[in-house]
């Protein structure tokens, strides 16, 4: 129809989801946020084509730089998958950062433990204790919900700072290298504690093969068994769930463990991986950037390995364009909220749409 | 201990206390109108920047609280175009808003650690502030310290004596009922959401201007989410919001003095955990004790609306 004076815009709910702009949405907020990027670097003073150059492309054209992506990607994926399935359940799990920083000191106390010790179970044992450590770190606000109906959303938030600041107590006093010049950090691992390196010259490690493992494995459990399907339907009609007798109380559990054993995981392989001792900060916040990777990659586990990757790519673009451009590494941040922003402005259009409508007596 | 010290430690409870009475205050509006905004530390944030910012090249601090203000309004105006215009998922988009909010705000602020800036003037009443312990516990503090008390008493005042807020009350408890009597809902809730940006914009330009007077990245330190556990606390009443904030404020200082007191033996980390635990502490007792159930939570909380019509 076309546009006439008196006429005007009207916005209906679509009958059905439109599947196609559903995956097409996220393809959208990227688009999006790089031309918001073009338009804030220009405003800073930045050439804007060079900054988005640095930030975007420019990271990937070695192997070095995309063995980085996949090291960055790799705790984002198994956090963001975790969380994912939670968010479909309507648990909100904001507190992976906490869960992830309880993991690598649980891990690390292991490698301290049986520091200098060979062993090839040392590693297997840190992994099992990094899982551990996450999943009992959200097993608070999970028995905080189920028990006294406590919102999760805070707990599991308060405990992000909680954790952070044990961490610091530990590496600051206990588990502080005897030999480090009064640093706050611990030892550094020895061999038997360390991830192996998939590709030599990088710091590419078997925890990403893991990660993508974990995704696939996350996808036939939301995909093919009943526990998935029980998941999705406690998020999408809690009444239906009720009716058919699922029991909420578990699910909630499930979903809190889940994703506080794979943030665990994820900070066992940081520690055991790119960084190999305890630091006071071991996370650029993957935590709450998994979060924007679990929205991005539509919560599905596929696709939140793509999403995870896009996502990375902010964290090694920020720092090549720091020291490329100059740019402030705070550009990283912003980036990750407005890739949300537009993500969530863009699903309007999967579920409404805007229609012209003729006016009524001119 | 004396008198002059324990008046000392009572105006750092009312400075620790003031940036979450705002911030509280601002979201329980938000959360009346039937609308939950997670976005409350991101807006903070950007008070703080901004509020910092202004101060410091303009030298008016008139100004900066005036623009930081603003921008917390102006962050959660872009909240309210995505969930009330374009129905997105409110935790989703509050999330969103605190993400972007921590990035906008050291972005804006790195060319600005480590500034000095004037912190804000205490408004002093000639003869009475010299009085012994009355006169500065209730004569000499700045200007938004009783701003947020007066705060406290007009949104108490406005949501039960006016009609404004018997509408944004009826909006909050039934959003379908209040649209078929003619009411829009979406405008009282853009109104509300407004002002809850712009209070957490306050609340943040107390901490960067009078309560820690600098600017650092994430200074907020997690205040924001304090503020949305204390509206939880108060279940919905401003008078609470008060009590609360003043009581975190009270644990947020203990731990500071216990920490300069030697800490009795215990890590400075672990004394800086108290008013985290303390939250989910209060949290545990509010869903827990014998007056569950009574809680008053706005009945549409967090639930989208579109006009059907």
């Amino acid at each position: 129809m076309p546009f006439r004076p008196g006429m005007s815009f009207r916005i209906e709910q679509r009958r059905e989801m439109f599947r196609g702009l559903l995956y097409l949405s996220p393809v959208l907020a990227v688009a999006m946020t790089v031309l918001t990027g073009f338009v804030l670097f220009a405003a800073m003073g930045h050439d804007p084509v060079l900054a988005l150059y640095h930030f975007g492309i420019s990271p990937l054209l070695s192997l070095y730089g995309v063995s980085e992506l996949l090291v960055k990607a790799a705790p984002l994926i198994m956090i963001g998958v975790g969380l994912a399935v939670g968010f479909r359940a309507n648990v909100w799990n904001i507190g992976a950062e906490g869960q992830l920083t309880c993991g690598a000191i649980a891990a690390g106390v292991v490698a301290l433990a049986f520091w200098e010790q060979e062993g090839v179970w040392v590693l297997p044992l840190m992994c099992l204790a990094g899982a551990f450590g996450g999943m009992a770190y959200a097993a608070i606000p999970a028995f905080l919900k189920t028990r006294f109906d406590v919102n999760e959303i805070l707990t599991s938030l308060m405990l992000t700072y909680v954790a952070t600041l044990f961490l610091g107590t530990l590496v600051y006093g206990p588990l502080k290298d005897p030999a480090g010049f009064n640093f706050p950090q611990s030892r550094m691992f020895t061999e038997s504690a360390l991830l192996p390196i998939v590709l030599a010259g990088t710091r590419l490690h078997f925890g990403a093969i893991i990660a993508l493992m974990i995704a696939v494995a996350v996808w036939v459990l939301m995909t093919f068994t009943i526990i998935g399907f029980q998941i999705r339907v406690l998020g999408q009609a809690p009444a239906a769930a009720r009716y058919a007798g699922f029991h909420r109380k578990r699910l909630i559990w499930t979903c809190l463990l889940m994703s506080g054993g794979f943030a665990g995981l994820a900070g066992t392989f940081e520690i055991a991986g790119p960084i190999g001792q305890l630091i006071p900060s071991i996370t650029p916040g993957y935590g709450f950037t998994a979060i924007i990777v679990a929205f991005l990659g539509r919560l599905h586990p596929l696709g939140i390995v793509l999403s995870g990757l896009v996502v990375a790519l902010s964290y090694i673009g920020g720092e090549n364009a720091q020291v490329e451009v100059g740019l402030p590494q705070a550009v990283t941040g912003v980036f990750q909220g407005l890739l949300l922003f537009f993500l969530l402005a863009s699903d309007f259009l999967v579920r409404y749409r805007i229609r012209l409508v003729g006016a009524v007596a001119g | 201990m004396s008198a002059e010290s324990a008046v000392l430690i009572m105006l750092t409870v009312i400075s620790a206390a003031t940036p979450l009475l705002f911030a509280a205050l601002g979201e329980l509006v938000v959360e009346k109108s039937g609308v939950l905004n997670l976005g409350v530390e991101g807006m903070m944030l950007a008070g703080a920047v901004s509020g910092f910012a202004v101060t410091v090249t303009t030298g008016s601090a008139v100004l900066g609280i005036l623009c930081a203000a603003a921008a917390g309004a102006l962050l959660s105006l872009v909240f309210g175009i995505l969930t009330l215009t374009l129905a997105a998922n409110q935790v989703a988009t509050g999330l969103a808003l605190t993400i972007f909010g921590i990035g906008l705000s050291a972005l804006v602020g790195s060319g600005f650690v480590g500034v000095p800036v004037v912190p804000l003037p205490k408004l002093a009443v000639p003869g009475v502030s010299d009085l012994p312990v009355i006169g500065p516990l209730l004569f000499g503090h700045d200007a938004l310290i009783y701003l947020s008390i007066l705060a406290t008493a007009g949104v108490g005042w406005f949501l039960t004596r006016t009609r404004g807020g018997m509408i944004l009350r009826a909006v909050g408890e039934s959003d379908e009922s209040a649209h078929s009597i003619g009411f829009s809902v979406i405008r009282v809730r853009y109104l509300a959401v407004l002002f809850g940006g712009a209070m957490s914009g306050l609340a943040g330009a107390f901490m960067s201007l009078s309560h820690t007077p600098m600017w650092a990245e994430e200074m907020t330190a997690g205040r924001g989410w304090i503020a949305l556990a204390l509206v939880v606390f108060s279940s919905w009443r401003p008078g609470r919001v008060l009590l609360g904030a003043y009581l975190f404020g009270g644990v947020t200082i203990l731990q500071l003095h216990a920490q300069g007191a030697g800490g009795l033996g215990i890590p400075a980390q672990v004394l800086s955990m108290l008013p985290y635990l303390a939250t989910i502490a209060v949290l545990t007792i509010i869903a827990a004790g014998p007056w569950r159930g009574r809680l008053d939570a706005p009945a549409c909380l967090g639930k989208p609306f579109r006009p059907s019509t």
